[in-house]
């Protein structure tokens, strides 16, 4: 199974069911590729022993013809925000270090349920705080795709760990978590397909909290196909997360085509920023093009509160953060600092546990919550969220899918890397608002960069019509046809 | 402009329970400042009328029977914990 590394979901549930290779042979060289490129750092743990006793599973129901899932024997990856019974699971974070979960997270369950073999879990940014995945306490992965005479890139972030492996055929697919771009992002970064789905589609119950009414679990994978079928395999309503929704979930692969004739599809003046880059101009320009030339109608539409998404963003997700983050206490998991006094044990305990990154958003959400700036920052920061979503619905009466670039640039150079903490939120630009809004959408890769490097574009939908996401994303698909191969696997 | 002092940081840490480096205060106070000058932009933005949004997800909280549906596992509850002792957590003393 030489071509193991550019392998679908689909092509492998064809190979299982023609008994090409088995589910054993499969987890097998998922693990053996994880060594291989053991150098991106894309895995916190490998977990050899517990996916063999799945893809023997797996394999023994296949051969007796049993009832199988949407994804019986495909390994996969899991990122470290999910919990994962008796696996490691840490946010890559120091204070969570050595933590094994008594449960499994709804969404990691449901892939187990429907087949999937986990064989690793997957490198992120702490506490999916990050852009560049650089501030993961096990170290920085490496983006598949190089720069220029071999220069190192960033993956992007948070889920950077999940788009390397998929990038570069580490596993067939990876779940990825996304509160403002972190599932987007990074996959436009590693030239693969991420789909954020509308918040509330899939079960936030086990997944380690950054910003609550933002985070939203979803696949990474290589093919518009294989973030349909997955996205199945993930979603569903569970009663122990009062946020996700008690609808039924499609069969979304079933229904998709990729036919967009007399779709209307919206373009966002506002998302024209200053100084763009000409080359994302234009490959968002290309973008459109090809959704004309398909029979769509594109629709220039106005979301006049763009420009105020990012700062929101960041008075939202730290104050949301900043309480969800007060559990780590150095009491009941994780880490633990002795002090003189109770309060002294917390304020050590936090401090050599949390990395810069997170401590500064800790910092940043306790001060708008703090009496006196409540009013100031945090609830006008939620009226501006208001009018963003207002925005998006008024958008949505005149066309369909909204589409944009997925990020302002190509992957940037892991040394080179902004320092400033601003300029690194930059990089959601775009990706911010539809998540204040919790609305489904899905990054594809649409060419390379002039530098050889993948670019995405972002399709948005309205709520709970990731069917329309899909089928957009796969008319982009088609019409693009990218098919290259990051720089290692050439 | 929304500039917070060496004071407002030292604040703002012990809030947060994090311990901070009297000489570590300055770099955060001018990293935090930036942050909250760039965030000052929300101010032009006319919010009257305008009732906040907490959660996309506007449905009324699902209820549910008041009957115990977990729990009886304090080994697994303490699994994890750093120090323990006779079936508890620990802290350091609080009472005198």
């Amino acid at each position: 199974m030489s071509e193991f590394t550019k392998l679908t979901i689909k092509d492998a549930l064809t190979g299982l069911n023609n008994k090409e290779f088995s589910a054993v042979e499969l987890a097998q060289s998922s693990l053996d590729a994880f060594k291989q490129y053991e150098d991106l750092n894309a895995a916190t743990v490998l977990c050899p022993q517990e996916a063999m006793q799945l893809a023997q599973a797996s394999d023994m129901r296949r051969s007796k013809g049993e009832t199988l899932g949407l994804m019986d024997g495909i390994p996969i990856g899991i990122k470290d925000l999910f919990c994962t019974k008796g696996v490691q699971s840490t946010a890559c974070s120091k204070i969570l270090e050595g933590f094994k979960p008594e449960y499994e997270s709804f969404v990691s369950q449901k892939l187990q349920n429907e087949g999937a073999v986990m064989t690793a879990k997957l490198n992120m940014d702490q506490f999916a705080m990050g852009s560049a995945n650089l501030t993961s306490y096990f170290g920085s992965v490496k983006n598949p795709w190089q720069g220029k005479d071999g220069e190192i890139l960033v993956p992007g972030g948070s889920s950077g760990g999940s788009a390397a492996a998929v990038s570069a055929g580490l596993v067939l697919a990876a779940t990825g978590t996304d509160t403002g771009g972190s599932i987007r992002q990074p996959a436009a970064f590693t030239g693969i397909v991420g789909f954020k789905p509308t918040y509330g589609r899939c079960s936030r119950w086990g997944i380690i909290a950054f910003a609550s009414s933002l985070d939203q679990a979803g696949p990474m994978t290589k093919t518009v196909d294989d973030a349909a079928l997955m996205l199945s395999a993930m979603a569903g309503h569970d009663p122990m997360d009062s946020t996700s929704a008690p609808k039924d979930v499609p069969n979304y692969l079933q229904t998709l085509n990729g036919d967009v004739k007399g779709l209307k599809i919206g373009i966002p003046k506002e998302y024209m920023i200053d100084g763009m880059n000409p080359e994302i101009k234009a490959q968002w320009e290309k973008g459109a093009q090809w959704l004309k030339e398909q029979g769509a109608e594109i629709i220039e539409v106005s979301l006049p509160h763009t420009e105020y998404a990012l700062p929101t963003y960041y008075i939202i997700a730290p104050a949301e953060a900043s309480a969800n983050l007060s559990r780590y206490d150095g009491v009941r998991f994780g880490l633990r600092k002795d002090g003189e006094t109770l309060d002294e044990m917390y304020a050590n305990t936090r401090a050599e546990g949390f990395g810069d990154e997170v401590k500064r958003r800790i910092m940043i959400g306790t001060y708008v919550l703090s009496a006196g700036f409540y009013d100031a920052y945090y609830i006008r920061a939620q009226k501006i969220r208001r009018l963003i979503q207002q925005d998006f619905t008024n958008a949505f009466k005149q066309v369909d899918a909204i589409l944009t670039p997925t990020a302002p640039s190509a992957a940037f150079s892991l040394d080179n890397a902004p320092s400033d903490p601003v300029t690194m939120y930059l990089n959601d630009v775009f990706t911010v608002p539809s998540s204040l809004a919790g609305l489904p959408a899905i990054s594809v890769p649409s060419n390379l960069s002039q530098s050889g490097l993948p670019l995405g574009l972002q399709v948005i939908g309205g709520m709970f019509d990731e069917h329309t996401v899909l089928k957009v994303g796969k008319a982009l698909e088609n019409a693009a046809g990218f098919n290259h191969v990051p720089h290692i696997l050439r | 402009m929304s500039v917070i002092d060496r004071d407002t940081v030292r604040k703002v840490a012990f809030l947060s329970r994090i311990k901070v480096e009297e000489e570590a205060l300055d770099g955060l106070a001018g990293e935090i400042s930036k942050i909250l000058t760039w965030i000052e932009k929300l101010q032009e933005v006319d919010v009257s009328n305008v009732e906040p949004l907490a959660s996309v997800v506007e449905l009324t909280q699902p209820m549910r029977q008041d009957k115990i549906t977990d729990g009886g596992y304090p080994e697994k509850v303490l699994s994890n914990a750093p120090k323990v002792a006779h079936g508890y957590f620990t802290v350091p003393k609080v009472v005198e």
